[in-house]
């Protein structure tokens, strides 16, 4: 018992030693993460291990190589808005110099982004926007208007300017959806006055569901020259129906799509265009904002102009909205270099 | 009858008997268990970047807020022998009630507040009335309402979120007791709930009784603890904590969904486990479970502040949760030898016959 009682005492000590001996080789550590003369910036995706994002992280990296700066990503492995929040703090605990942040969800995380603000970090959001009060600019990837007149365009040149077209779209409810088929109608009206809308349906982002509306669409309008999905569940589901169907390259098909999704219909000939975004073009643009906003070069107001690399000269919209342009457009010559 | 359980009492304690107090207190679990978290956060105060800004601690303290809570119902539940799974259900069910009551009916924040504690109650009592009255196994009911609560809590909102909550209680839910220290609010409730659960488990018959059901179930039951009773307050007192927590978790990210808080039992039953409570029943403190939440804090926000990636701290926790678990039965099957060895040579080490032994001390058995 004696020699036990020692051997716990030996071990107890060497605990309190070794506890010691850590915290005191750590004073030479130094403090503050940011502010020695190169832009740190933190990007917050929606979650990880996503494709899309993945790429706009490249883009990012990229843009601080030119501009001398860093980038670190983190980001939680589920896109909720409260997992996002741990990440936000962490940055503002680290008084990095911005915080670019595609949001999952417009306002459960504006508190956590403003008290990083009061704590210097400037945050830019992309791809997804926030209240306009929680950030100092949104890199937006693309407005209603230039998705819809893209789409119309497309179309119109793949079917010869004429002819009978529909749209399949995502739910009967979804916003965005139902603003771009808006702007399509009104642009089709005034400039294609060939080309007849006979028909939308919803997919409700659904592939079983965007599938049989597809199938549908052929038996009821037999003489369709093309279809317009501007959501990338919808136009992936109707290339797969036509790609093995008798419609395969008679019917026209373009929208919103990814590559991966639609690398496979490019090879086969069943679509030849569609458009989207360059998510590494809006990780590029989404870095430079940043950059410039740590600068103090832009500070979110409306006028504000800034230069990003590549992509040239860039002003800062109403509501601090940054644009990056018009969608961009994959087809056979392109689509290979894109993986997301 | 009470002899009987005293001598169920750990061995380890009961070799230690004769020795001095500071000894009793300084080689036990729960001790190791604030030695280590002290050791940890020296460790990060010193080597982690910006661990010492003074929005650390404050973040930490909003972030195991609602664990903490929780962790405080569950060792109760968990010393029964028993455990309650479905808590993160009940948050996520309180926080889309909480939204539904006070957007869409018009009640004001803290009565609509007050309904989904009811909510939580009724939970509670739904398992507690499986598991003490009806007597089934408390891991297959909560696994079942686990899945039932999140259910009904998806089903009621869909993929939807109730954001416009008044700002006065969403900044109440983050605001500091002091302007600019690192104390949050959420600290008051905390410490009012660790005093009374405290006194509860460690200070009344009550507590008692959820030793001695633990321990040994028939044997509480002869001595005369109500245990269906005891067991249908306990799973009531988690579903209303768990409810309380899922409305401070809905004001402080500003956000009713049915998905809030997804998975955050598991990291409360580690927390609980961490901090010295036997997943068997029987054993286990408060003190050591503050500690073991605290700790899972600490290692997280100084993890993240070394940006290391959400998974790799998972594994890291998961791994110091593996590590613990197999120290605590290592040690009680070293102590478990010494006892039998003591003892042989009246064949009787435990003369309750009950299996209250939480190691391989009696491979036969």
């Amino acid at each position: 018992m004696k020699f036990q009682n020692r051997r716990m005492a030996a071990v107890a000590a060497l605990t309190l030693v070794a506890g010691l001996g850590l915290s005191a080789c750590g004073s030479d550590s130094e403090g503050g993460g940011g502010s020695d003369g190169e832009a740190s910036i933190t990007l917050l995706p929606k979650n990880l291990g996503n494709p899309y994002f993945d790429a706009s992280r490249t883009g990012a990296q990229n843009a601080a190589e030119e501009f001398g700066g860093a980038v670190e990503e983190v980001g939680p492995e589920t896109a909720t808005p409260d997992s996002q929040v741990s990440f936000i703090n962490t940055a503002a605990q680290q008084g990095v110099d911005s915080l670019v942040v595609s949001a999952n969800d417009p306002t459960a995380i504006c508190d956590a982004l403003t008290e990083a603000s009061d704590a210097g970090v400037g945050v830019v959001t992309f791809d997804s926007d926030t209240d306009a009060e929680c950030r100092d600019v949104f890199v937006s990837q693309a407005d209603a208007q230039g998705i819809a007149t893209k789409q119309v365009e497309l179309i119109a040149d793949q079917i010869g300017g004429k002819g009978k077209i529909a749209i399949l779209s995502a739910a009967a409810n979804a916003t965005n959806q139902n603003a771009w088929i808006e702007l399509m109608e009104q642009d089709l009206a005034d400039n294609y006055p060939d080309i007849e809308l006979v028909d939308t349906v919803y997919g409700d982002d659904d592939d079983q569901k965007s599938f049989d509306e597809t199938e549908a669409l052929l038996q009821r309008h037999s003489d369709l020259a093309g279809i317009v999905s501007p959501t990338t569940v919808g136009i992936a589901a109707a290339a797969r129906y036509l790609s093995s169907s008798q419609y395969q390259g008679k019917v026209a098909l373009t929208g919103l799509g990814t590559p991966n999704q639609m690398r496979p219909y490019i090879e086969d000939g069943t679509v030849t265009a569609f458009a989207l975004w360059n998510p590494q073009d809006l990780g590029y643009l989404a870095a430079y904002t940043a950059n410039a906003l740590a600068a103090g070069d832009i500070s979110g107001e409306e006028g504000d102009t800034f230069t990003a690399g590549d992509l040239g000269e860039y002003t800062v919209g109403e509501d601090g909205v940054v644009l990056l342009g018009d969608p961009f457009v994959f087809d056979e010559s392109n689509i290979d270099d894109f993986d997301f | 009858m009470t002899e009987t359980i005293e001598h169920a009492v750990d061995e380890r304690t009961y070799a230690a008997w004769s020795r001095p107090l500071w000894w009793r207190v300084v080689m036990t679990r729960e001790f190791a268990m604030i030695a280590l978290l002290g050791i940890v956060y020296a460790w990060a105060t010193g080597n982690v970047d910006n661990f010492d800004n003074p929005l650390t601690l404050y973040y930490l303290f909003l972030d195991v807020a609602p664990i903490l809570m929780i962790a405080l119902p569950m060792t109760l539940v968990i010393i029964t022998g028993g455990i309650d799974l479905s808590v993160a259900s009940v948050m996520g069910l309180s926080s889309v009630l909480l939204g539904i009551f006070h957007v869409d009916l018009g009640m004001s924040l803290p009565v609509a507040a007050l309904f989904a504690i009811a909510a939580g109650v009724l939970c509670g009592c739904f398992n507690g009335f499986l598991v003490g009255y009806v007597g089934l196994p408390p891991l297959a009911v909560t696994i079942g309402s686990l899945a039932l609560f999140r259910g009904i809590a998806v089903g009621l909102l869909g993929t939807e979120a109730i954001t416009d909550f008044p700002d006065r209680w969403s900044d109440l839910a983050r605001e500091r007791i002091v302007e600019g220290s690192s104390y949050p609010v959420v600290l008051a409730p905390i410490v009012v709930l660790i005093v009374a659960f405290a006194l509860l488990l460690h200070y009344s018959p009550f507590g008692r009784g959820i030793y001695e059901i633990g321990l040994n179930e028939q044997a509480a039951r002869f001595s005369g603890v109500d245990v269906q009773r005891t067991k249908l307050i306990l799973y009531a007192l988690s579903g209303a904590v768990a409810a309380f927590a899922g409305i401070y978790y809905t004001l402080r990210y500003g956000s009713a969904r049915g998905d809030n808080a997804e998975y955050l039992e598991l990291q409360i039953v580690a927390a609980v486990l961490l901090g010295g409570v036997s997943i068997f029943g029987g054993r286990g403190a408060l003190h050591g479970v503050i500690a073991g939440v605290l700790l899972i804090g600490v290692l997280q926000s100084a993890l993240r502040l070394e940006s290391v990636s959400s998974n790799v701290i998972n594994i890291v926790i998961g791994v110091l949760l593996v590590l613990s678990v197999i120290s605590t039965s290592f040690l009680s099957w070293v102590s478990g030898l010494r006892a039998t060895r003591r003892r042989s040579p009246a064949g009787a080490a435990r003369p309750d016959g009950s299996p209250g032994d939480r190691g391989p001390t009696n491979p036969a058995g």
